[in-house]
């Protein structure tokens, strides 16, 4: 198959880009969007060119380091799909494909398709965990934990943290992936004891990194490779209003 | 009230109080709406129902300047919210698809604006007889202030009346979005209710723009029907 593309390059953060024109031939079917870029990089290579630089670790949909908007969708057109799992054959022979990066204030472009998303971190870190002391293990089943509940856990954690939600919202949000990790924990019993602390803690943190903010718009929950519902940001709010509301050192602002 | 200010500050917290704010101003709007359709019921009934609410005296400006309150700060925290996602995406797409963004939700900010100049139209309209002068400051056979007569001979204005439906549908479009949306910034949401809270919402937003463009239509169309003493 053969593609034209129009890919986004930037030399770095500071550098102005652009959208660069170019022609992706012999692609099989059968490669991955991301084996189609190396052949691209593999021929500019050849030609004596820049190859483009953009992020990929796994490359089986469960890291989260693939972070590309194809045709102004973050990781394209397959739903449920990560682009490192999205395979050609799902593309029109000859058609153009524009590929962008994750844009968004909190995800500075590190160079051409390749964005920061250290904002992530940072915010996982300042409540996204438990603290459990060693000790030895505790005995099996005894911290009973209803079906229902580990399901709703378990989807919440399934977020693999690629930032799809913030580079596909109108706002470039990040309340998705906020939300994921709030109701994570929140939905078993080993996150009870830091459960307002820790809400309180990453809604501060995600507000200092520049994220936009939530208008219901939904459109995170349509991209999510993951498929994580909103639902779990109606969950946060309600975490977050209420250990704002109640919390005796709120701790919302410092 | 210093943990008022810090809430309002961040993110979640300023949403909520756009939602609070949103839905007192929603139910306003369904109350003033189901006072006002006592035009149908006939002179007597609503030049009633106004001097009752003259009569509450105090009551009434308290009642106003509560509102106003809420509205100043619904726009305030649009504005806020607003600025600060137009900075978190300096740099826009080249080519941008949505899936579930609907017209409603994207544009939020511009129906609320319209609303706002509606709000200040209205009020200059039936509130202070500045537009349509003519029409405002008449008492009816019992003395009172003749509502009736300024809303019939108002809305047989074709301008005045389809500014007015208008100005609804925009509304309703405004609230089509932030009705459901409301409940999910509060966190009163559940998988279980979604469905239910959405068609209900949109079921009472739908009524209450129907309501609100049938006084005028009705005037402007059928105005024999509504003879004043
Ligand atoms: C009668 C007047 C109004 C009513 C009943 C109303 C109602 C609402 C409701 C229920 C919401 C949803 C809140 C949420 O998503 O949680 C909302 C959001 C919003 N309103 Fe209003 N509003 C009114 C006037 C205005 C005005 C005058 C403006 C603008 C200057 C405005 C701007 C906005 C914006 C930008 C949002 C979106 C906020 C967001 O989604 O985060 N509204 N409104
Ligand atoms: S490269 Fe790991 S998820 Fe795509």
């Amino acid at each position: 198959m053969n593609f034209t593309l129009y890919i986004w390059r930037q030399r770095n953060a500071k550098s102005k880009g652009k959208m660069v024109r170019y022609r992706a031939t012999d692609i099989s079917p059968d490669m991955s969007f991301l084996e189609m870029l190396d052949k691209l990089n593999a021929d500019l290579a050849a030609a004596g060119e820049e190859p483009v630089a953009f992020d990929h670790d796994c490359r089986e949909g469960i890291c989260g380091t693939c972070s590309l908007v194809v045709n102004g969708v973050a990781h394209g057109p397959q739903r449920a799909t990560t682009v490192c799992q999205l395979h050609m054959r799902h593309f029109k022979e000859g058609q153009e494909i524009w590929i962008e990066p994750f844009r968004a204030r909190a995800f500075p472009i590190v160079r051409d398709l390749v964005v920061d998303r250290s904002a992530f971190d940072r915010i996982t870190q300042a409540g996204g965990f438990i603290s459990a002391n060693t000790g030895p293990a505790p005995d099996a089943n005894s911290l009973l934990v209803p079906k229902e509940e580990v399901s709703t856990a378990m989807s919440a954690a399934a977020c693999i943290g690629c930032g799809a939600c913030v580079a596909a919202c109108p706002n470039a949000s990040a309340m998705l992936f906020v939300a994921a990790k709030i109701s994570h924990l929140a939905h078993l019993p080993q996150g009870q004891p830091e459960r307002r602390r820790r809400a309180l803690s990453m809604v501060r943190a995600m507000d200092g990194e520049g994220f936009g903010n939530c208008t219901n718009h939904e459109e995170c929950e349509a991209v999510c490779p993951k498929e994580i519902s909103v639902r779990f940001i109606a969950e946060m709010n309600r975490d977050y209003l209420r250990a704002a509301l109640t919390t005796a050192e709120p701790e919302t602002a410092s | 009230m210093k943990r008022f200010w810090e809430i309002f500050g961040t993110s979640i917290g300023c949403k909520a109080v756009m939602a609070v704010t949103g839905l007192l101003l929603f139910l306003f709007v369904i109350a003033h709406l189901l006072g006002n359709l006592l035009v149908f019921a006939g002179q007597d009934a609503l030049n009633d129902y106004a001097a009752k609410l003259q009569g509450l005296g105090a009551g009434l400006w308290i009642a106003r300047l509560g509102l106003l309150a809420i509205f100043v700060v619904h726009i305030y925290a649009a504005f806020r919210l607003t600025r600060i996602n137009a900075l978190a995406r300096p740099e826009p797409y080249q080519k941008e698809e949505s899936i579930n963004v609907t017209f409603a939700s994207r544009q939020m900010l511009a129906s609320g604006l319209v609303v706002l100049l509606f709000v200040i139209y209205h009020l200059l309209h039936f509130t202070l007889g500045v537009i349509d002068s003519g029409a405002f400051g008449r008492l009816d056979a019992k003395g009172r202030h003749d509502v009736y007569a300024m809303v019939v001979q108002g809305f047989q204005n074709p301008f005045l009346s389809l500014t007015y439906v208008f100005a609804m549908v925009v509304l309703g479009l405004h609230l089509w979005h932030g009705a459901p949306s409301l409940f999910q910034t509060l966190g009163l949401k559940h998988p279980a209710w979604e469905t239910c809270i959405r068609r209900t919402c949109q079921t009472v937003v739908a009524l209450v723009v129907l309501g609100n463009c049938l006084m005028p239509l009705s005037i402007l169309f059928l105005h024999e029907s509504f003879t004043s003493k």
